[in-house]
């Protein structure tokens, strides 16, 4: 009976450990809850925008109104409610291609250390492929080849992101491997599965989850300048980098900083809360580190 | 060692086999050069007789054997767009890729490696809050939206410094000039390399100062800076290569949209323009160009490891 209370107990007071080791990082709790906030505007931005995001609705590239709280761009529309959208977008390229990426990643990396062996080559050997490929080559090479639109940079992304978290699981699980309560499992002659799914997995999420916050960054900047560049999502659909493409222009560089400050400073609170995010999370799973 | 180098040679080789896989793949994805021949000028036949010649009647992988080959010795193929042989354009191309990349790498090591070793040694003060700070925000900026900003600023408002190409046109090249005309890409890409390594040498700083052999150090009471000085620093040698080791392939590709804002006239500039006008021929060669340095980059960060580590034996 107590036994079992104690089973029970471990794992809890594991994560409230990390909870409040989190919460010793002030500048990583505001960020929470700016990203929070960001997250629930981005979703509720059909209720909250003022206006339709394509949608015509009033003179062409007006200074911010009253009607108009962040003016209109070049052709008309609402900066806010496209701001909005852009947000939503931005964050669904970023969540989106962070979980493909994860799991290609996890499921590789558990693949190649656990089986070893030829398993182990094939597979690093790919990773290895991929990682020595320039990154934004790769990406602008695919985005070139696929239509660019928002679905694509997704799969994209998320089918070049893997190899970082493929080799950190991979090393987790050599490392685990070697720890006396697997080896127990081996002994015991546990079910293979079972050792992977339900000793080795839990005991790799903390890291993969430190680690993918900074792939969510990544993905947010990468979708940003891939946008910038016209290669990434597609206009009308708004999003944080086509937003800037306007800004390539002197006219609106010069003269209409409402049409791309506010676009820039979103990406880089953005970013940046997201990395604060990450770095205190990294602290609160593994504080020697 | 040797016999280790010739190990690593050998694990090497697939790779690079798949890198010029992936390489053909995508080229032929991308689809078949004689699309753009497309047109009322061109019949059927021709094209037909253009697709002998040119040995895309044959099976994709005989196709590829054929481009393996002249790819070891030495032909690249030709450009779609300008006809001209790859390697002449990357070549005439990749000088002022390398200055560029090669100013702001050494620039932003100079910043960062000071920086991550004083953030470490004082960790959890406000100085090292500050310069973590200052790095999350250095690389959280986009590069693109910093470099808007400085054109804004120093080319818009106050006319300092020319916002495109290596040169004023015109004028015969002077080394002021280059250098006036580098301030801009240099520091945006400064600000986003020195962000990321930054951290990367810190975090490697502080794994080091927690070790055993450093208590040993400051308990023999040889004191605060010759502890830093002679004890830990040469064991952060060892990360500081392996950093240095992940952002030399970056020499090559990684500045592709600092050198589009700014039309530097780099390996980025003829990629992006490449991408951009489906010339896959030039793109195909960046991409190996890069994969090749990164292999050899690894190879010799690992025989690096072994100067700087006389525990390291292979």
């Amino acid at each position: 009976m107590k036994k079992k209370a104690i089973e029970n107990d471990f794992p809890r007071s594991n994560w409230v450990m990390i909870f409040k080791r989190f919460g010793r990082h002030k500048l990583a709790v505001i960020s929470l809850c700016f990203l929070c906030l960001l997250s629930l505007l981005a979703i509720l931005a059909p209720i909250l925008a003022p206006f339709h995001p394509n949608e015509l609705t009033g003179d062409f590239s007006k200074a911010p109104t009253f009607q108009h709280l962040l003016g209109t761009d070049q052709i008309g529309r609402d900066m806010l409610s496209r701001l909005l959208y852009a947000t939503r977008s931005s964050l669904l390229v970023g969540v989106a291609a962070t979980v493909i990426s994860t799991i290609i990643g996890v499921v590789l990396g558990l693949l190649s250390g656990f089986f070893g062996g030829i398993t182990d080559i094939v597979i690093m050997r790919i990773t290895d492929t991929v990682m020595s490929f320039p990154y934004i080559l790769l990406v602008l090479v695919a985005a070139a080849i696929f239509e660019p639109g928002l679905w694509n940079i997704i799969l994209i992304l998320g089918f070049v992101d893997w190899p970082g978290v493929a080799r950190l699981v991979r090393g987790n699980v050599l490392s685990l491997r070697e720890t006396n309560f697997i080896k127990g499992d081996t002994i015991a002659a546990m079910p293979g599965w079972y050792v992977l799914f339900s000793e080795i997995l839990p005991n790799t999420i903390a890291p993969v989850l430190v680690y993918s916050t900074s792939v969510f960054a990544i993905s947010i900047l990468d979708e940003a300048a891939l946008s910038f560049l016209g290669m990434g999502v597609q206009p009308p659909t708004a999003s944080l980098g086509n937003i800037l493409n306007g800004a390539q222009s002197i006219t609106i560089l010069t003269g209409k900083p409402w049409l791309w400050i506010p676009a820039g400073v979103l990406i880089i609170l953005l970013v940046i809360s997201i990395n604060f995010v990450g770095d205190a999370l990294r602290d609160a799973v593994d504080p020697t580190a | 060692m040797f016999k280790y180098i010739v190990k690593r040679i050998l694990i090497a080789l697939p790779v690079l086999l798949g890198i010029t896989i992936i390489d053909y793949v995508i080229m032929s994805l991308a689809g078949s050069p004689l699309e753009i021949l497309q047109g009322p000028r061109f019949s059927e036949a021709a094209i037909e007789a253009k697709s002998i010649a040119f040995g895309l009647d044959q099976p994709l992988y005989i196709q590829y054997f054929v481009w393996l080959k002249e790819m070891i010795q030495g032909n690249m193929g030709y450009s779609i767009k300008s006809y001209q042989p790859v390697s002449i354009i990357i070549g005439s191309h990749v000088g002022s890729t390398l200055l560029l990349m090669g100013t702001s790498l050494i620039i932003s090591f100079i910043i960062s490696i000071p920086a991550g070793i004083y953030s470490a040694v004082h960790r959890y003060t406000k100085r090292d809050y500050a310069v973590v700070t200052a790095s999350f925000l250095g690389s959280s900026i986009p590069s693109f939206f910093l470099s808007l900003i400085l054109i804004y600023f120093f080319t818009v408002r106050l006319g300092w410094l020319p916002s495109s190409g290596m040169t004023t046109t015109g004028e015969t090249s002077n080394i002021m000039d280059v250098i006036k005309h580098m301030i801009m890409p240099v520091s945006v890409l400064v600000v986003s390399l020195a962000g990321t390594n930054i951290r990367y040498i810190r975090s490697a700083v502080l794994e080091i100062l927690q070790q055993d052999y450093l208590r040993t150090a400051r308990a023999k009471g040889i004191g605060h800076f010759r502890t830093i000085n002679k004890h830990a620093l040469r064991n952060a040698l060892l990360p500081i290569i392996t950093v240095i080791g992940m952002e030399i392939p970056m020499l090559f590709g990684g500045a592709v949209i600092v050198e589009q804002i700014f039309s530097w006239p780099g390996l980025g500039l003829i990629t992006m323009n490449a991408i951009i006008n489906r010339d896959y021929p030039v793109i195909m060669g960046v991409c190996l160009l890069t994969g090749v340095v990164v292999l050899i980059v690894n190879l010799l960060t690992d025989i690096l490891y072994a100067f700087a580590d006389p525990t390291i034996q292979y």
